[in-house]
């Protein structure tokens, strides 16, 4: 913080330097600023333009909007519910089952990973992070969706037919692999790299003189990463978790491809739904008059929610930075 | 700095010039394959390009309002107010077929067969599995499975759905009172795959599943299929005859703008679910040379595009229709009121 500081101040020192470099420092300093503002501008541009778009849904519909279940194109009624319901299911998923391998990849690389695995692995990751997600879109319709039909939902329904709550969540009607399930399974896919790659550094950044105290008193790995190493990373390991749940709630591709698109509320993750993003890549094409005006609005809620998560994210991330 | 700006003058400049030769079209992407293959024989003859974005029949139905596009396309006739509020001409281009596409074991193309109510119900989740009563007694030499029906639709709103949709509604009271024809409806059951490509990567993938694409599609992604009964209780085959046979009886001047639907059309021959795509222009022409491309593209289309049309699986306007289409074409004018073409 401290450099940061005595750079802003060196221009201002030595008063005799009017040569043309003091212009181009001001033009380059109003230049940096107003890059800095475009952003500011265009978030406000972009916040106004979806409320303006959305507002006649949102008039239309009232509150009704966020709680009805009807997205009815002929009659123009629009419920967001199951959109809503569903981009937090997959999401939720995407985290329950991503979050517990990110970080046991996070703890393998940091504390047991020998020096010559190390590399290879942390790359590959890295190299996940940069696929696009219409690949994982297409690999997960053509090669997981089967796969996951044939050897997961129909044996589990199978067995859970009839059983009491079970029996509901995890019974699929027509077992077509498409689902909520489905979607979160390849969301958790396309987070991992993230919340992987953010622990890490933040387990390399916890100084090695309180991990080698630990083991000086005889603390096993698992004592180590359990009392030493969770609680100093704690923070920002949900802070992590939080950025992957941004990239869950708003991605659409990928999900579009295997959720089942289906603009139905069901009581089992093995049903095909729907989330907003996907509804919105589905039929903002051919939408036209107030069909339109509800799209945008569903953009305004996913934006608004992205955004909570993502201002808590950064709260939490940049708590643990002090150390 | 001032290269820069010569630089990004002199490609914009370039940009423009390329843009004015070529025609500019948007919309339904049912007719995309076609209009790409006639664009590209057009070219090679006159040297005149076609610059057609498959954006979907609502989004072209958009530009050619906002005027960003020389035409736009569209899956669904739309009905003479609106063609009169915006001040466009519509005419049909070409025409196309659905089939329900079929993923059961043992059951080549062809071989089962449906009728609308039967389509209605299976839509609407009325009949579960494939033996279903209704579905063995007509087709009694048939072993069907003891299995559940997967329904698959288009998720993504789409010409297609509207014409599917269109069909069920005109067979099933019951479907047209509950959910309608539209380019997305909400469907009771099912799974959506996004694009004709979705649908048919849904249809082969998962056993014992039903779609809708066109029949080019399955055809093309050798797809099973069943055949429907028509309105005079025969079970046509789909190709070339029983497409054209569907349009041969209709009347197209029973809508402005040549928009009517050729689902459920009576002739024993007649393919129950045929439909036309159709062309959108501004009649008072903004750019009378860029229309006057277009007019000329789809007259060239007309002339030598059947051929093209027929090795893709669609289904060429009869002449007759075409000379009607062309006279009806004297409605555009530039501004001094004068026909353009």
């Amino acid at each position: 913080m401290a450099a940061v500081t005595d750079q802003v101040d060196v221009p201002r020192a030595p008063a005799m330097r009017k040569t043309p470099k003091g212009t181009f420092d001001i033009v380059f300093r109003n230049a940096s600023f107003g890059s800095a503002l475009l952003v500011l501008v265009l978030l406000a541009g972009i916040m106004a333009s979806m409320i303006i778009g959305g507002w006649p849904a949102f008039r239309e519909m009232g509150l009704g909007f966020i709680t009805s279940s009807i997205w009815d194109t002929q009659n123009d009624q629009y419920g967001a519910w199951p959109a809503i319901v569903g981009t937090l299911t997959t999401a939720f998923l995407a985290l329950l089952i991503g979050v517990p391998l990110s970080l046991g990849i996070a703890v393998f690389l940091t504390q047991l990973a020998p020096p010559w695995f190390k590399q290879p692995v942390s790359t590959a990751i890295e190299l996940l992070a940069a696929v696009p997600s219409i690949i994982y879109g297409m690999w997960g319709l053509f090669v997981f969706v089967p796969l996951f039909a044939a050897y997961v939902q129909q044996p589990v329904s199978r067995v859970v037919e009839g059983m009491p709550i079970v029996g509901t969540i995890l019974y699929a009607a027509s077992p077509s692999g498409l689902g909520i399930l489905s979607a979160g399974i390849i969301l958790a896919f396309m987070i991992i790299p993230f919340i992987a790659s953010i622990v890490r550094d933040m387990l390399d950044q916890i100084p090695s003189v309180l991990r080698e105290s630990a083991y000086g008193i005889g603390a096993t790995t698992w004592e180590v990463v359990r009392h030493v190493l969770v609680p100093q990373a704690g923070v920002s390991i949900i802070g992590a978790c939080m950025l992957g749940l941004g990239r869950a709630l708003g991605e659409t591709m990928a999900v579009t491809f295997v959720v089942g698109n289906a603009n139905r509320l069901s009581s089992s993750i093995m049903d095909p739904g729907s989330t907003i993003a996907s509804r919105i890549a589905n039929e903002f094409n051919e939408a036209i008059g107030l069909q339109l005006n509800a799209l945008i609005a569903l953009g305004c809620i996913l934006f608004f929610v992205t955004f909570v998560v993502l201002v808590i994210a950064r709260i939490l991330v940049s708590r643990v930075k002090a150390f | 700095m001032r290269k820069i700006i010569l630089v990004a003058a002199a490609t914009f400049g370039l940009a423009g010039f390329a843009q004015a030769a070529d025609i500019t079209g948007a919309g339904a992407t049912f007719p995309f394959p076609i209009y790409a293959k006639w664009a590209e024989a057009y070219k090679k003859e006159t040297g005149i390009g076609l610059n057609y974005q498959s954006i979907g029949s609502g989004g072209g139905i958009r530009q050619i309002k906002s005027k960003t596009v020389d035409f736009g396309a569209s899956d669904m006739p739309l009905k003479g107010e609106d063609l009169e509020k915006d001040g466009l001409l519509q005419f049909p281009a070409v025409m196309g077929a659905l089939v329900p596409a079929i993923n059961i074991a043992g059951i080549e193309a062809r071989q089962l067969k449906f009728t609308g109510p039967i389509l209605s119900a299976i839509y609407q989740g009325e009949i579960k599995k494939w033996n279903d009563p209704k579905l063995t007694a007509l087709n009694p030499g048939l072993k069907l499975p003891d299995a559940n029906i997967t329904v698959v639709y288009r998720s993504d709103g789409s010409g297609t759905t509207f014409v599917w949709t269109d069909y069920l509604s005109r067979v099933s009271p019951e479907w047209k009172s509950k959910i309608g024809a539209n380019t997305s409806v909400q469907f009771p059951v099912g799974v959506g795959g996004k694009g004709n490509e979705g649908v048919s990567a849904s249809v082969k993938q998962i056993a014992n599943s039903i779609g809708y694409v066109e029949y080019a599609y399955a055809k093309q992604n050798k797809l099973s299929y069943g055949l429907i009964e028509n309105r005079d209780g025969k079970f046509p085959m789909p190709d070339d005859s029983s497409f054209q046979a569907a349009a041969a009886n209709a009347n197209w001047n029973e809508a402005p703008g040549f928009g009517i639907i050729l689902n459920n059309q009576p002739g024993a021959e007649a393919w129950p679910i045929t439909s036309a795509t159709f062309i959108l222009m501004h009649k008072k022409a903004e750019k009378p040379e860029q229309s006057k491309a277009a007019l000329a593209f789809f007259d060239w289309a007309f002339k030598n595009g059947d051929k093209l049309a027929t090795d893709l699986e669609y289904v060429p306007m009869p002449a007759n229709v075409k000379d009607q289409i062309r006279a009806s074409w004297k409605g555009i004018v530039d501004a001094s009121s004068k026909p353009i073409f």
